[in-house]
């Protein structure tokens, strides 16, 4: 059966976080801190040369440093069953290929970490160089061929843009750039692993349990029976524990040569910016033309990113040009640089957060040319339909967002650069619409067993990184089955469980919440109001959304003080305020907290994210958390969320659409055009470091 | 060597590489001080070491032996949270909770040389008590990183606390 909506009880109410005690006392285990007995060190050893192959890997010093056990290479390490088409990023100690500067060539394993750190640096590998690409300029951007990441098209053209933008009476024509940016949850990644002859159990910081398992099984040549992967705790992950990383994969390689013996492998804070993946910078070329009146003929969009050469990993930048104002005429396209580096990958909205600085502050220039009101010119172009499918929308309240956010904000329209002062300080406010697709996974699978005393147990192999999932997750289950959340046992973070998909995409909560609303349905249609102790019923999702009638997104409208300092070109945001349209918010402190976080990092890659490589050999030299800097505590000023009430059954059955990205998307934009507003300096590339705004 | 963890006597083996972070993790299991980086960069591995607020991964542990640590699992009494880890509770400061024990125990220190007078970067009178504003609170909690970003519900557990204590005394 099809999951029906339901009606909120504890939905809307803020029910306590279910795992808050263990986190402020640190009783909460993470996936190194795992209590083992008789345990392994793990450390990786990685490849000095960007492209190359290993010649020989000499242990010997190493072996003979006290407490290094093994040292296993390309040679040693244990075989994957032969497959032509394994995903290279995972295909650690297979062959003797260096595909990027940072590649894991060997690992030592040692009764002690200061052991299996120093063996790591006695390890002597033997290389052969070969010439490398790693920068923008070393290699041609081509077309992906399977379209860009989260299923849109590589390329997309409605009407003629280059008439539109000819017949246009305002026209901005602008280049855009974002840097490299590191997802660095606070949690580096890491893995408790052993390998008992029969089965491979991993305490994963891992964002899917069950994707872990299914991708591992087949890689290591087990069967799923024999991968159990269990993630209880999760120190952040904003995208990059999405997946598995090499890091993960060394474990479970570490594990299976030492049957018996737990490992632990934690990647170092330097190592995570080498194999915990990242978001790519991206050039963005973006094109508006308008009417007289700022009414949009056209909006073009072409997208540059980087990938690595031996996996593809395509940013969607340009999709949301697709979709989010009226125009008769949208070209967008993307083009990736393939090169011998790491891997990128998710990085919170990946697409939507690069894309959307460059869009939103070409919607800043193209006001500032027409001499409008930037929330007047984003009014101007709502559109009546979905322009990229020609389907209505689920309820786009885009307007509403920005009328709300701008009342409390204090917005009072202008035209230009306002270039107010404050003794030393140039003060300036902007605007920039914020935007996330509803994204709806398939194949969650629920199980509701009844327990004595009106008890029910849920178990969904769902994973909390600090969203909520057990709190909201609870109480969906609660009104799903019309009891207090007391009466709820939920179960959660292990592959035992029933499959769930990933904590990711904004879709974590809608894919596994629609399997648990369905699972509670069928259980009484099945045993009624009143079941027996002992039953229990068990299903997987019917698709619910409504995709095929609808285009699902959510809005936002995001708004921002900004002073930069007249003499030191200093960037300070005093004030952040989102207001966003998502659909029901099932926890307002859980939901707040989430908004909240995403505006957070959105000032932080405003003001301060930026990673280098060295050009020569392509690694990441910002590779710790003082160069790449983060927004630390006495960076975040006054930062407020707001949302619209409202539900949204068209989405998921009690209501919601996701929460975890729309907060990063836009929030850059609004700052650069603050301190547009502030200087009457455009900035249009990421970070707005003070050098800006100088001279 | 001998250190005094959240109340309990340890005598423990370290080689002279081991850090206090990594002597208290992996040697004696405490797993309520985590590692963010190991480079004195993220505030995540922050404990009360002799009182004060302290990073253990810049520490080697042999430079501490008979020292007494304690860690956010050993703030509370009994089963009683101590008022700044309720404080976090009450206002949801935290998500991921990775980071959380550091920024507790950070909170703790922070209030006492608060209270025992220690200027800050942005105290504008270096004489007499300085005042918990939020200010102040921010630059005196920037050591400790929280990538989730929930600076605004630390910022209102830590005034919490900061207002108790007042009580308090």
């Amino acid at each position: 059966m099809t999951a029906t909506p339901i009606t909120a009880r504890s939905m809307g109410t803020s029910l306590d976080r279910q795992d808050g005690r263990e986190k402020v006392t640190g009783h909460a285990t993470y996936a190194v801190e795992h209590p083992v007995d008789d345990v392994l060190q793990v450390w990786m050893v990685q490849a000095p040369v960007a492209r190359g192959t290993v010649r020989r890997v000499d242990a010997g010093a190493a072996l003979a440093h006290p407490g290094v056990v093994r040292v296993l290479d390309h040679e040693s390490a244990p075989r994957m069953p032969a497959d032509d088409d394994r995903d290279l990023e995972y295909s650690v100690l297979q062959d003797d290929r260096i595909r990027f500067r940072g590649q894991v060539v060997a690992l030592v394993l040692a009764e002690s970490s200061e052991a299996a750190r120093e063996g790591a640096r006695l390890v002597r590998v033997d290389y052969a160089e070969e010439p490398h690409a790693v920068t923008m300029d070393d290699a041609e951007a081509y077309a992906p061929e399977s379209g860009v990441n989260g299923g849109h098209e590589t390329d997309y053209a409605d009407g003629d843009l280059d008439a539109a933008i000819h017949d246009s009476a305002v026209v901005v024509e602008q280049t855009y750039t974002t840097p490299h940016e590191f997802n660095s949850p606070m949690e580096p990644h890491g893995a408790t692993a052993l390998w008992d002859g029969a089965m491979l159990t991993m305490w994963d910081s891992t964002q899917a349990v069950h994707a872990m398992r299914s991708t591992f099984a087949p890689l290591l040549g087990l069967g799923e029976e024999q991968v159990r992967v269990l993630a209880p705790y999760v120190g952040g992950g904003f995208g990059s524990k999405g997946g598995p990383k090499a890091p993960d994969v060394a474990a479970a390689l570490a594990a299976l040569a030492v049957e018996g013996r737990p490992v632990r492998l934690a990647t170092t804070r330097q190592q995570m910016f080498s194999l915990a993946g990242y978001r790519t910078q991206t050039v963005s070329h973006v094109r508006l033309g308008a009417d007289a009146d700022g009414r949009l003929r056209g909006v073009g969009h072409e997208a540059i990113s980087q990938t690595s050469g031996f996996k593809e990993f395509a940013e969607q930048t340009a999709s949301a040009a697709r979709m989010l104002y009226a125009a008769e005429a949208r070209s967008s396209t993307h083009r990736v640089v393939p090169l011998d580096v790491s891997v990128p990958s998710w990085m919170r909205a990946p697409g939507e957060m690069p894309g959307m600085f460059a869009h939103e502050v070409a919607m800043d220039e193209l006001a500032v040319a027409a001499g409008i009101d930037p929330v007047e010119l984003r009014v101007r172009n709502e559109p009546d339909v979905d322009p990229e499918t020609g389907k209505p929308f689920n309820d786009r309240r885009l307007v509403e967002c920005l009328r709300k956010g701008g009342e409390r904000f204090g917005w009072t329209g202008r035209t230009g650069p306002t270039r107010a002062t404050d003794g030393d300080w140039w003060v300036g406010t902007g605007v920039a619409a914020s935007t996330y697709p509803t994204l709806w996974m398939p194949g969650n699978t629920c199980r509701i067993e009844v327990l004595d005393g009106g008890r029910y147990a849920v178990s969904i192999g769902a994973v909390d990184i600090g969203q909520g999932a057990r709190t909201v997750l609870t109480q969906i289950s609660a009104d799903a089955l019309g009891v207090d959340p007391s009466a709820v046992d939920l179960a959660v973070a292990d592959s035992d469980l029933p499959v769930a998909t990933v904590a990711g995409g904004s879709a974590g909560t809608g894919s596994w919440g629609t399997a648990i609303v369905q699972t509670a349905q069928q259980l009484r249609a099945d045993h009624g109001a009143d079941p027996e102790v002992g039953v229990h019923t068990t299903s997987t999702t019917e698709e619910y959304p409504d995709m095929e009638a609808h285009a699902l997104h959510s809005f936002g409208a995001v708004y921002a003080e900004v002073r930069v300092h007249r003499w030191t070109g200093e960037l300070r945001v005093p004030r952040l305020h989102g207001t966003f349209s998502v659909g029901r918010v099932i926890n307002p402190v859980t939901g707040r907290s989430q908004l909240l976080g995403g505006l957070v990092m959105g000032l932080s890659g405003a003001l301060f994210e930026e990673g280098w490589r060295d050009p020569r050999y392509g690694h990441v030299v910002t590779q710790d958390l003082a160069s790449y800097h983060v927004a630390a505590h006495a960076d975040v000023k006054d930062v407020q969320a707001f949302w619209l009430d409202e539900e949204d059954p068209l989405a998921t059955p009690y209501g919601g659409r996701g929460i975890g990205e729309i907060g990063i998307v836009g929030t850059a934009a609004a700052i650069a055009n603050a301190a547009y507003d502030a200087t009457g300096i455009r900035v249009r590339d990421l970070p707005l470091t003070a050098d800006r705004f100088l001279g | 060597m001998t250190l005094a963890v959240d109340g309990t006597e340890h005598t423990v083996d370290v080689d002279t590489r081991t850090t206090l972070l990594d002597a208290l993790r992996e040697r004696l299991g405490v797993t309520s001080v985590k590692k963010g980086c190991d480079h004195g960069q993220c505030g995540a591995c922050t404990v009360l070491l002799d009182g004060r607020r302290h990073l253990t991964c810049l520490s080697l542990a042999v430079a501490h032996d008979g020292a007494e640590v304690t860690t956010a699992s050993g703030l509370g009494e009994d089963d009683e949270l101590h008022p700044v880890q309720q404080a976090f509770l009450d206002h949801d400061g935290y998500q991921c909770g990775y980071c959380t024990p550091g920024q507790v125990c950070s909170a703790v220190g922070a209030l006492d040389e608060l209270k025992e007078g220690h200027p800050s970067h942005v105290t504008e009178e270096l004489e007499g008590e300085a005042e918990p504003t939020e200010e102040e609170l921010r630059e005196r909690m920037s050591g400790n990183l929280c990538r989730c970003g929930a600076y605004a519900g630390i910022l209102a557990a830590v005034r919490q606390a900061a207002g108790e204590q007042e009580v308090a005394s």
